[in-house]
Parts: C-alpha cells; structure tokens; sequence
C-alpha cells in the first residue's frame, strides 16, 4: 500500500482528528494540558459555575509559576513566607485551591519540581513526542523542541480542554526552515532562533505550523531545540516542530511521567516513524546558511529587529516599507537609541539570565562558563540568574554553578517566570536597559519603560562581565 | 457567549501595526481571578501617549477599533479580549490578526473583521467624523458615503456568533465522539492515552 508522503505536522495531526466537519475544522483530541496560575481561574469558575468536571484531570498538569517571586520562598525555620502582592497571592492561591477541587495533578510553589510551565513539562517526561499538547501561555510552542504538536491557547480554550480534552482547530499551512551547515563559535540556538525570526519578521509564521529541518537541529541538544521552537510564536507561528530522534528519546527515557515497559517500546516505535517523509511538501520553505549566523541581539521593541553583534543600530530609512519605517523610528524613540551607534557601545544596566527560553541546565552552564573568574561591570546595578525549575537549580548546585554566578556578583534565585513579563516583582526599572535571555523585546514588557534587548545566556553573561552589548567571542575564545 | 449581529458606531481609529497583547493589556493587570474591570488597564501605555486617539472623548465607549496589519499578536493571553470588551468594544476591523487572539475574540463574542489595507486606510478616514456598520448576516462593512466591504468568516464561527453558541457545550454534546477516540488510543497510543499512575 502508498500512501502520501506526509510532514511530521500532518502525522501528529491525523492520529488526533476525533470528528472533521464540513467546513474544514477539526475536533482534536489534547494528550496533556499544562496549568499556570495567570491564565486558568476563569477557566475554573466557568467549570464551576456549569457543573462540569475536568473531563481527564489525569492528563492535566498544574504548577505555578508567572507570579512566584524569585526571592527565598521558606524562612529559616523551614516556614512558608507569604506572598506580599495581594493580587499575585490571590491568584495562586485560586491554583491551588482549584487543583485539587478537580482533581489536577499540582505541584506546589514550594515543591522541588516546581518551575516554569515549559521547563517543567519536558523535565518531567510529561510533555512527550508525537503529543498534542496545549497551555494558556503562547511559549507552549516550546514543547516541539521534542517533536510535540504544542501550542498556547486562551482561557476560553483552556476552559474546553478541561471540559471535553480536544479543541476545535483549523490545520495550520506548514512551513519549512531550513538551517543547513556549521555554526560558528559562540554561536548557540538561541542566536540561530533570533537570526530566523530576522528573517521571517513577526508575521512571517501566521498561520503556519514551522518545521526546523537541516542538519543544525538534527545535531542541536534538546535543551537547544526548545529554546528554538519556544520562539516560534515570534515569528508568528503557532507552533513549532523539530522531528523526534535518537537525542530526543535518550532524553525522554526514564523521566517520571515517561512511559515504561511494554509502553515505551510501542512509543519509541511510534516516534520513530514520525519523520517527514521524503517526498512531503511544505506550504512555504525558508533556507538559511548556518554559517550566515551571528552572535545575535535585538535593538528594537519587536523580536524581529535583530542584528549580528558586530553590526550598528539601523536607522528608519534603511527599511523600504514605509509602516516598518514609522514603527522603527517610534521603537529607537522608545529604546533611547542612536542610528548608526555601535552594538558593543550600548550599555546595559541589568541582565536576566533565564525564562522558559533560556533557564535550563545548559543554559546556566553557559552563562557560568563565561562568568567564571570574572565579576559584573560597575554599571551593572541588578543581574539575577532564575533557574527554570527547582530540580534544574539543584543541578546547578551540584555543579557548583550558584557559587561561579554569585561570586562573579550576580545572583542567584529561586525559579519562576521572573523578569521576562514581570508579573512578579522582578523588573527592570524604567529608562534602564536589559541584557534578557528572554522571548519578548515589547514595550514595558519587562517592567513600564524597560528596555530589553534578546540575547543567549552566554552573550547576557558577557553583557553582565562589560557592562554593554558584547560579542562573547571576545571574551571566550 | 451574547449573541452579535450587527455593530454600528463610532470606530477607534486606532491604526497601528504589530499590536501585541503586552500594549492591549499589560502583564500587571493580568492578576485578577474574574473577566470584568479590565477596560481601566487597555491600552494604558498608549493612553499616556500627547494626543492619543482614546483621549478623544468621541470615542469614549465606540463598538469598533480599527488597527493595522498582525493586531494581537504576542501572549496569548485572553484578558486582551476582555479588556476590550470591558472598554466597550465588539468588533475590531484590521487587515489580519494573529491566530491565537482571533480564536481569543471569537470565544469571547467580539467579531474580528480582515480587510484589505485600502479598506482600513478609507475606514480609517470615515472613522474621524462618522460611523461605520458591520453586518455579520450579510459579511459587510457600511459606511453613510456607500463605502461597502465585504469580508469573509468561518462559517462554523459566524453560525456560533449569530447564535451566541457556547463552544464547550456544543463540543460536549459530542462525548461519544471523544471517547471512542479515547478507546482506539487507549490501543495504538497507549503511551499518549494515559500517564504513569505512581508518577
């Protein structure tokens, strides 16, 4: 029997169609559903309210982690410290208390599994490959980095997961990114992402699932290819994919939620036949040279203003549409910045090394492996390093990390979203810049007038050690 | 979900491009447990901007907003939906949105209308001095000078907005459905089906 050759994105999506209608949605059935705190208490009441239960709380994952301030969260004596926002215990405190009522799994605030949503799912053998998996949070698109259909829905959908398990969904167009040959030193996946999103802008995914395909994820760690496909929703895509492989399975087996036994024979045969079939074609294909590919930052409020390190900031002329023009000229206005300064010559007041694009193990060892022996510049008034999740801090530790990052005179926290959004009480203050191993460059996204510029961690280490922008390369040769 | 047919009013001429869920509603307002209130909380940066279109009291309380290309693009988060209705706004005419926000506005009752860039830069002129008016019935989009648009919907979503449908009671009419699904996974991906139970 032939069949047509189908993408990776096709196959996940045929295995999941529980009813097609006639105007072309889909019902699709969602194997695990990720649970913060921000986005799931209207979710809860409505359920209340209607008399409905979480129809598979066993597939339903909750753990907080927006609000969670990075701080100690026990004294001394081992007691719980409250939660001094109000509104930010209010709505933990919701989390905690709808758990349990509808029967989700939950993991406390104090647990040692606790983390970021993203960096908890992957860790935990939760998230698996070859599964649908939603969040009301738009990095869910992160989980593809092991080959999982995942993306970020709204409350209202978070609501109807809960309820039925599936969603109504119209399949996505599929694009294909390429990146083919050999990375330079010092250049890591959170550089190729920005690089791609450079070159696709914001919009570019609308619509689109994106598949990474070429050799540079195929030998990318899969800390690296969730980094990657974590900011695909910067290029506007939904999700994210990178096909399940040997590195992918090796880093699935034997995590706690991971299937065992007869199971994971059957899965690991399952993924194994997921690949894009030679022969399938894409909506859309975009090519990049991996040796075209910087250091990169980003020196405007949307992700897809970056620039290879070595580069100047742009002025408004350089680009031929006129609204990108307008857009750049109100962007400069806002990041304080000059057309044609150097890069390097941007100074930077604080640094954030973390967030679920860039707070996992690797990415802590790269940013020690650049701190080690040095200390933060002067003008670096607050440079903290929050750890994705409680077992990646205890990692860390082990490795003696923590101590490398606090005597280089950054510290060291306790993890949590922190400083990308600032929902907690870590921000950047007004009119002061950011070097951010974050996702978002938006306006007062990182705190009302903050300046954020996107970066790996190794280059905000870098940032941290000079005081500005720096090409790491310098530094670690 | 209250049921949409016909909007006409005065229209926000908004305009801008990119309009990410960060400047609709920044994260600190993100901490309430309920839908309601968050018209304060919309488009606050902006409204510190001199001479901002929201500080124009004629468009204090309009149906419409009229943007530009890639309007909700960013977090997911479905409090910019609520904050928009909470300042009164039921419809949003721009030339695309992005994915998770139309899916956003739709389960919230409000009509997102894609128009091509001519149509909002005239709708946008309209917008200054005069009201529009968008039929869903008839996918249009009128002005008093015979300016007419019409755009295209889902047809599954302007059934549900007509009728002010409530999505997760429609879906779980469908329960059988589902757990035949559950069943036949339960036997190809068992795997995916169930989760460790001593996890």
């Amino acid at each position: 029997m032939t069949t047509k050759p189908r993408t990776l994105y096709q196959k996940i999506w045929d295995a999941h169609v529980v009813d097609t209608r006639d105007d072309g949605t889909s019902l699709i059935y969602i194997d695990r559903h990720l649970v913060h705190e921000v986005t799931s208490p209207q979710a809860f009441e409505s359920l209340r309210v209607a008399g409905r239960p979480v129809r598979r709380p066993d597939l339903t994952l909750a753990v907080p982690d927006h609000n969670l301030p990075t701080t100690a969260r026990k004294d001394a004596e081992g007691r719980v410290l409250p939660i001094t926002d109000p509104e930010s215990a209010q709505q933990l405190a919701a989390l905690k208390r709808n758990a349990p009522e509808f029967g989700v799994r939950y993991i406390d605030a104090t647990d040692a599994e606790q983390g970021i949503v993203h960096v908890v799912g992957p860790e935990q053998g939760f998230s698996l490959p070859g599964a649908t998996i939603v969040c009301g949070d738009s990095h869910t698109a992160c989980h593809g980095g092991i080959g999982a259909l995942a993306f970020g829905i709204g409350t209202s959908e978070v609501e109807h997961v809960l309820a039925t398990q599936t969603l109504l969904l119209k399949q996505s167009k599929s694009f294909e990114v390429r990146v083919d040959g050999q990375l330079g030193a010092g250049v890591t996946p959170k550089d190729v992402v920005l690089h791609i999103i450079g070159v696709i802008g914001t919009a570019g995914g609308t619509g689109y699932v994106i598949e990474f395909r070429g050799n540079v994820f195929e030998e990318m760690s899969v800390e690296g290819r969730l980094t990657v496909c974590n900011m695909a929703i910067e290029g506007g895509a939904r999700a994210g994919l990178i096909a399940p492989d040997e590195t992918t399975i090796a880093y699935v087996q034997g995590r706690p939620y991971a299937p065992r036994g007869e199971d994971w024979d059957k899965a690991v045969a399952w993924w194994n036949s997921l690949a894009t079939d030679q022969g399938a074609t894409f909506d859309k294909t975009v090519s990049i040279r991996a040796e075209d590919i910087q250091p990169t930052v980003t020196w405007g409020t949307s992700p897809e203003d970056t620039s290879a390190i070595g580069g100047v900031v742009p002025a408004p002329e350089d680009f031929a549409d006129a609204s990108k023009r307008d857009a750049v000229k109100v962007s400069l206005d806002y990041m304080g910045l000059t057309p044609g300064t150097k890069l390097t010559d941007v100074e930077v007041q604080n640094v954030f090394i973390g967030s679920c694009t860039n707070s996992r193990i690797e990415d802590i060892r790269a940013a020690a492996a650049v701190l080690k022996g040095r200390h933060k510049a002067d003008n670096v008034k607050w440079a903290i390093v929050v750890p994705g999740s409680g077992l990646v801090k205890a990692q860390a530790e082990a490795e003696g990390l923590d101590k490398i990052i606090v005597e280089a005179g950054l510290e060291w926290r306790e993890p949590g979203c922190s400083a990308c959004l600032a929902m907690n009480p870590d921000k950047v203050p007004a009119g002061e810049r950011c070097a951010s191993t974050s996702n978002r460059n938006f306006t007062g996204r990182q705190g009302p007038g903050s300046r954020t510029h996107l970066m790996s961690p190794a280059m905000a280490a870098a940032a941290a050690v000079t005081g500005r922008l720096t090409d790491v390369r310098e530094l670690v040769g | 979900m209250k049921a949409i047919s016909h909007v006409a009013g005065r229209a926000i001429p908004f305009g801008r491009k990119n309009v990410d869920t960060d400047v609709i509603i920044p994260a600190h307002w993100l901490k309430t447990i309920t839908r309601e209130g968050l018209g304060k909380g919309a488009f606050e940066a902006v409204k510190k901007e001199e001479g901002n279109v929201f500080e124009n009291p004629e468009f204090s309380g309009a149906p419409i907003l009229i943007a530009g290309d890639n309007f909700g693009c960013g977090s997911s988060r479905e409090h910019a939906a609520w904050a928009l209705l909470d300042m009164g706004v039921t419809s949003v005419i721009a030339p695309s949105f992005s994915d998770i926000f139309s899916g956003n506005a739709f389960k919230n009752g409000i009509l997102t209308v894609a128009l091509p860039q001519e149509a909002i830069d005239r709708l946008m002129e309209v917008a200054q001095t005069d009201p529009i008016e968008i039929d869903l019935e008839t996918q249009t989009v009128t002005t008093r000078f015979q300016d007419r648009y019409r755009f295209e919907i889902d047809p599954f979503r302007k059934h549900c907005l007509l009728g002010g449908l409530d999505e997760v009671g429609l879906t779980m009419a469908q329960g059988d459905a589902i757990a035949a699904h559950e069943a036949k996974a339960r036997d190809s991906l068992p795997f995916l089906a169930k989760t460790p139970a001593t996890a």
